[in-house]
């Protein structure tokens, strides 16, 4: 395809047009400090074949996930995403569908996230879901903002155990919204830590399981107790695949749950685009944010798919809106759907059960390295360990042999005091090879 | 019984003014799906959205015609709102005000000024 650029004569004449003598003048209210004084430094032009050769070097400096052992999570997961998932997406049905405008134009669409909103409510085990958001991080943003609405009170309470980038965002949307967020301390087996910071203004509290440092929390009696209060709790899951596990967190009394959707048809995408799950019970539909898709009939009688509840949104209500969110995440959606729809429920539980047996041989593994002290005691795929280093360090160190070791968690939380703790996971992508690899090199490392 | 030119009717009893949507406005909203009635205690100054009436395609915020304290809302609503289309100016009530200044009364419409009112649309 030809990019075909404007020449100076199209310039100057869309400059007439407009009055502006010249570019510049458009920019007049960016900061001088903002503003660059040099072109970009690149060349003027270059053939295809030059341009593949320069780019392909550039790339060739990356290290993939898939090229060596791999053991980082924290939020985003290799697993394996069958090519049928490609095959299907890439259909220009779907890829070129975007979120419906005129939805009742597009059956098939809403079809497929009619059969979304489904998985996510029997996988949460929550009455009704959306059509997704763009991510966890801004699906717990959004939820603490419903929760704010449907008991009308100001605070949230975030645990210490939330990804600190998830908490980040929240804290973001939080301050324009006039929610005041607090956050507790960084601590690898502590959600239930939140009821005491509960009083008559808290709206709800933020748990995540299994958390930053892979710990699984039974959320039950937190649950109860938040309730009692009267403050909502959120439930948080990152690694949606843990839910082929254990217990949903509707089960254990959740008034809503969001989670990522990416392990799940989706792959690490440099940390984007995901796909955000929301989910909460039915009596709090009203207050939920983004696209809710329905089934119903025709005027034949037939079934047909809508958008629903659309007074909640911000084409309708404006600023009285639940969110300003007007869109989903369609294409990674889908993808999960695909996705999910060829796991099945006894392939997800087998998917499941695979990635708990990996963590426990890289558990296992790590136990026989001197100096490594495993800091989760109940896990799905994801353990925090101890190291007797400055643990950003080890993992350059590791990098320099090939293998990505896991996530520090002074790169997530530089203010922690936890320089010495690995965030390490293993999926179904993980070989016993892998294990040995690493277990090796953290021995010849300390 | 008195309108505004947003289509809301009053209707007064000493210093209570009972507030409601008119047949029109019903009927332009289309079978209403939802309504969020004000909290009882809840303090108003004239013109303040006193409650939320939701059709299928619009959501309308309902101004209190007067300034007052809000002293008993239709519970009925939640259950049953398609009584706001089918009996708008009488058991489709939103609310009750405990008026503060009856003065602003006087501004209103009286049945014959809102009809003309309505053909002037």
């Amino acid at each position: 395809m030809r990019y075909l650029p404007l020449s100076p004569t199209d310039r100057s004449a869309m400059l007439g047009v407009i009055g502006a003598a010249t570019i510049d003048d458009l920019f007049v209210d960016v900061p001088h400090a903002a503003r660059r004084d040099q072109p970009v430094d690149l060349p003027f032009h270059q053939g295809e074949l030059e341009v593949e050769r320069a780019l392909s070097a550039m790339a060739g400096r990356n290290r993939t996930a898939g090229q060596g052992p791999f053991f980082c999570g924290a939020g985003a997961y290799r697993h394996h995403v069958p090519a049928t998932v490609d095959h299907i997406i890439q259909r220009s049905e779907f890829l070129t569908s975007y979120t419906p405008y005129q939805p009742e134009i597009a059956q098939g669409t809403l079809q497929y996230l009619f059969e979304f909103q489904t998985q996510v409510a029997a996988l949460t085990g929550m009455d009704v879901a959306n059509a997704s958001m763009y991510d966890g991080s801004t699906a717990t943003a959004e939820a603490v903002m419903m929760a704010a609405r449907v008991t009308r009170r100001g605070k949230a309470v975030l645990s210490g155990g939330l990804h600190p980038h998830y908490a980040r965002t929240v804290e973001t949307l939080a301050k324009v919204a006039g929610v005041e967020v607090q956050r507790l301390d960084g601590a690898i087996d502590g959600e239930a830590a939140v009821l005491d910071a509960i009083d008559a203004g808290t709206a709800c509290v933020v748990v995540q399981t299994p958390n930053l440092f892979g710990t699984v929390t039974d959320v039950t009696a937190i649950a109860a107790a938040a309730q009692a209060k009267g403050a909502l709790l959120i439930v948080v899951v990152t690694e949606i695949v843990s839910l082929g596990l254990l217990k949903s967190p509707g089960e254990m009394g959740a008034d809503i749950v969001v989670a990522e959707g990416q392990s799940i048809g989706n792959a690490l995408n440099f940390g984007g685009p995901y796909v955000g799950l929301f989910a909460a019970r039915e009596k709090y539909v009203r207050q939920m944010p983004g696209r809710l898709c329905g089934e119903t009939v025709d005027a034949d009688g037939r079934r047909g798919f809508v958008l629903t509840l659309s007074t909640r949104e911000q084409h309708i209500r404006r600023d009285k809106a639940t969110s300003n969110i007007c869109t989903n995440s369609g294409l990674c959606a889908l993808a999960f759907t695909i996705h999910m729809s060829l796991l099945g429920e006894v392939g997800l539980r087998k998917l499941a059960a695979i990635n708990h047996a990996k963590a426990r041989d890289l558990r296992d593994g790590l136990m026989t390295v001197p100096g490594v002290e495993i800091l989760t005691e109940r896990f799905f795929n994801e353990i925090a360990i101890r190291v007797p280093t400055d643990a950003a360090a080890l993992v350059e160190t590791l990098a320099g042999q090939g293998i990505l070791a896991g996530v520090p968690v002074s790169r997530l939380s530089p203010k922690g005091g936890m320089d010495d703790v690995l965030l390490l996971c293993a999926t179904e992508t993980t070989t016993s090879s892998d294990i040995a690899a690493l277990v090796a090199a953290f021995k010849g490392a300390f | 019984m008195f309108f505004t030119k947003d289509h809301e009717w009053i209707k007064v009893d000493g210093d209570v003014a009972t507030v409601g949507i008119t047949a029109y406005a019903a009927e332009q909203l289309g079978d209403v799906v939802f309504v969020e009635v004000p909290d009882l205690g809840k303090v108003l100054a004239v013109g303040d959205s006193l409650a939320v009436v939701e059709s299928v395609k619009a959501a309308s915020d309902v101004y209190t015609p007067v300034s007052g304290e809000v002293i008993e809302a239709n519970g009925d609503l939640a259950a049953s709102p398609e009584t706001v289309n089918a009996d708008p100016e009488g058991a489709g009530w939103f609310a009750k005000v405990k008026i503060a200044d009856p003065s602003q009364l006087e501004g209103l419409m009286d049945r014959a000024a809102y009809d003309a009112f309505l053909a002037s649309l």
